[in-house]
């Protein structure tokens, strides 16, 4: 477990701008405490500072999970958020999308969201723009991008995708083995 | 709050588990069809009766033209242990019943008498109960016995079984009016026990064991409460969710439920649902973990404080460790650990789910804890366990259980114990406590190992808080606990209606570890050894003999002799040497123990780790 280097951090910190804007600020500076982002494993966890003491006495071989998730680097040094990062995203998005009831099961097993499935969009959303699905009754489902700006998904015909699917909760159930 | 249950709807069930052929339908069926059909339907009988009349063929309904081609069919069904020829179509079922039969194999000789000759308990029992459902099979029984071709074909008839128990029971009651003359209450008991195991299968080891626990007319309500599955119960997770929005959120989407107790405020029990309950949108997003009424119960003992520094030690697959963290509203720490990193998977993916950010997931052995970390203000122990409460999930456990396994698990619950306790910080202001739980009902998993902990830390018992439950047993058999024992909670599937479960809470009052008086020898000199070793050299095979059936006497036994059996190994592999010889090198060994006791000690900054660990060699060498 380590602290992230400088283009490690920008990396993250790239990646969730997408979805939070400048709301990052919030989760570095909040109210109860510091909190931080530490490596393990070539994760990336966030958690706060009186936690870290703890995780840091614990062996690294068999520390498995300290804090939160929010994602991993793969080989090539990208950064790619998981589901689990889903609680830190959700209420500080600033671009949502809401699916019907009846699509929701389909984005959950891992569909894009189309036109047909389509509740409300943030109004001027643009194209892969990175945003945050709900369900009607203001669940977070997941995330993904968005695939048309909102303009252009007025006039798109109803089979055409609007959102394209990154992560869902259904990941919970679907691959809990590789979640960490 | 939620559609009860309407009996007359009908439950739909799925292609699942439940729905599949499961072993002891065929005791259901038995118990409601009547006896003299059910005794015919087997092939054993049938072949039992074909046999008995095949002077008379004309009677068994076939032409003499048929004559040529069932003769030589007849021919091989007179081969001995020629059963397997006629499996009739349903093989499967005939399958079990052998299967069954031969666990019962080894006690059959009797039986066969029993059910032959003139005076047996099962007659008595015939002309006590009503007579109509004993003759039919008693004939057939009689004819099966005159019939020494097929000597293991014969299947035993579930319905006497089960007349029988009742009848024993019945006269168990009240031995001393009902019983037969020349009958002493052990024999009754024999049989009792067999019948049961046949007639539920269980193994003969754990039916004995239960039979020690319960008193009779408990035990065959706990037996059958194992037969039927439980409810699946839910706990909402208040940390994203309140009950009531889950539950509204829940019946939307057709599932029928109510409130788990009063004693709950988080738990639902779902009676049916027409959506897979661990596959909703509400499960996906974390609103509710599923989880079993009893598992909430360790956690209320607990009763985590907020701000506190929590250990889970066997934590998978993370129910409880989620209630923890919200009970404690997300903040202090929670180190949630297992030995099993496969498990931890699904603990990982749950906190995630739930929304539980104070954890931090560690992958140690449980027995290693307090130098991996200490100074925590509660520990949860969930030990590992023999699981006997919670046969209804998992019924494996019925026949694959023995004494070994159940010992196994003791000691293993006995080092981890240990630890969870040292891993507390008694000096802590909210805390200080240690709950210790099972699901498994075994005395030797639950009071023993309590009253272990007992004996060896500065921890005294504590009430639960849960206002429910059976106290734990302050005596049991030949042993006699101590008398705080009264304070920990037992819960059955048949009294209490969620599984199996043992509960304890410690309070550790002092950090230091007792110092048994027995241990000092480790510092006493030759004279100790010496008369050990003369104790002993006689004595010692015969303590190596008893000893793997006899290791629970071990942990009560007064600590000297066990110690003596350590030094005794060493002493009997030098009794060869002459007296003087064997004094001096005792006297090495003597000098050579202290110092490898004491040695580690500055090193370790915490002295009294080495010399627990000591402890515990000497327990393992002992058993």
């Amino acid at each position: 477990m380590r602290p992230l280097t400088e283009a490690e951090t920008r990396a993250v910190f790239e990646k969730l701008g997408k979805y939070i804007g400048e709301n990052i600020q919030l989760l570095v500076d909040r109210p109860d405490g510091t909190y931080c982002f530490r490596l393990h494993r070539d994760r990336v966890y966030y958690l706060s500072e009186k936690l870290l003491k703890l995780a840091a006495s614990v062996p690294r071989e068999s520390l498995v999970a300290p804090g939160t998730c929010f994602g991993k680097f793969t080989k090539s040094q990208k950064f790619r958020l998981s589901v689990t990062a889903l609680d830190f995203l959700a209420p500080y998005a600033k671009y949502k999308v809401w699916v019907k009831p009846g699509s929701e099961q389909s984005f959950l097993y891992g569909n894009h969201v189309l036109k047909s499935g389509l509740g409300r969009i943030t109004e001027s959303t643009a194209q892969y723009q990175g945003v945050v699905v709900y369900s009607m009754a203001d669940v977070p489902l997941g995330f993904g991008v968005a695939a048309k700006s909102t303009q252009e998904c007025r006039k798109v015909d109803p089979l055409a995708i609007v959102v394209f699917h990154q992560a869902d909760v259904g990941e919970y159930v679907r691959n809990e083995d590789t979640l960490t | 709050m939620g559609r009860k249950l309407d009996p007359s709807r009908k439950e739909k069930r799925g292609p699942g588990r439940k729905a599949r052929k499961q072993r002891g339908a065929e005791v259901e069926l038995a118990r409601f069809l009547p006896p003299g059909k059910c005794g015919l339907r087997r092939p054993a009988e049938k072949r039992a009766v074909k046999a008995a009349g095949q002077t008379a063929r004309g009677r068994s309904g076939f032409s003499d033209g048929n004559s040529k081609w069932l003769a030589p069919a007849r021919a091989k069904k007179t081969q001995p242990k020629g059963s397997h020829v006629e499996l009739s179509s349903d093989g499967e079922v005939e399958e079990g019943w052998e299967m069954e039969e031969e666990e019962e194999d080894g006690s059959s000789e009797e039986m066969v008498d029993d059910y032959g000759a003139s005076s047996s308990e099962e007659e008595e029992v015939g002309t006590s109960l009503a007579g109509d459902g004993e003759s039919p099979c008693a004939s057939s029984l009689a004819v099966g016995d005159s019939l020494t071709v097929f000597p293991p074909a014969e299947p035993p008839d579930l319905h006497v079984i089960h007349q029988r128990i009742q009848g024993n029971m019945e006269v168990l009651q009240d031995f001393g009016a009902k019983r037969e003359e020349g009958r002493s209450r052990q024999e009754y008991l024999a049989l009792l026990r067999r019948d049961m195991a046949a007639y539920y299968s269980y193994s003969d080891f754990l039916l004995t064991k239960l039979m020690d626990i319960f008193p009779l007319p408990e035990l065959v309500n706990f037996l059958e409460a194992n037969e039927v599955p439980r409810p699946v119960t839910i706990r909402t997770n208040t940390l994203k969710t309140r009950r009531r929005d889950l539950a509204q959120a829940l019946i939307n989407r057709g599932v029928n439920l109510d409130p788990l107790g009063k004693w709950s405020k988080t738990g639902l029990v779902i009676y049916d649902s027409t959506v897979p309950i661990g596959a909703t949108p509400e499960y996906l997003a974390g609103h509710y973990m599923l989880q079993g009424a009893s598992s909430l119960l360790p956690v209320m003992a607990l009763a985590p404080q907020e701000n506190e520094r929590i250990l889970d030690m066997c934590c998978a697959p993370g129910g409880k460790t989620s209630y923890i963290a919200q009970l404690m509203k997300n903040t202090g720490m929670i180190l949630a650990n297992d030995s099993s990193a496969e498990r931890l998977r699904s603990v990982v993916g749950n906190l995630h789910r739930l929304g539980v950010t104070n954890a931090v997931v560690s992958n140690c052995d449980g027995r290693q804890f307090p130098k991996v970390l200490g100074g925590f203000d509660r520990v949860l122990l969930d030990a590992p366990c023999s699981g006997t409460g919670v046969i209804s999930k998992d019924p494996a456990v019925k026949t694959n259980k023995d004494e070994k396994d159940i010992l196994r698990c003791a000691h293993l619950q006995k080092e981890l114990i240990l630890s969870a306790i040292d891993s507390v910080n008694a000096a802590s202001e909210t805390g200080g406590y240690i709950v210790y739980c099972t699901c498994s009902i075994m005395v030797e998993e639950n009071e023993w190992v309590v009253d272990y902990a007992l004996k060896k830390r500065n921890v005294r018992l504590v009430a639960t808080g849960l206002d429910f439950g059976k106290e734990g047993f302050t005596r049991f058999k030949d042993r006699r606990f101590h008398p705080s024992l009264k304070c920990t909670r037992r819960f059955y599937r048949h009294t209490h209606n969620m599984d199996g479960f043992f509960i304890a809470k410690f309070k550790k009052f002092s950090n230091a570890i007792p110092q048994l008086s027995w241990l000092l020898p480790l510092q006493k000199p030759l004279w100790f050894f010496s008369q050990c070793s003369s104790l002993l050299s006689d004595e010692e095979p015969a303590v190596e003999a008893a000893a793997p059936s006899a290791v629970p006497d071990t942990i009560i036994m007064e600590p000297p002799p066990k110690k003596k059996k350590l030094e005794g190994s060493k002493a009997d592999k030098e009794q060869k040497l002459p007296q003087p010889a064997l004094k001096k090198k005792l006297s090495v060994q003597a000098q050579r123990r202290p110092l490898k006791a004491v040695r580690p000690s500055p090193k370790m900054m915490r002295p009294k780790v080495p010399t627990r660990k000591k402890k515990h060699r000497v327990k393992a060498n002992g058993q």
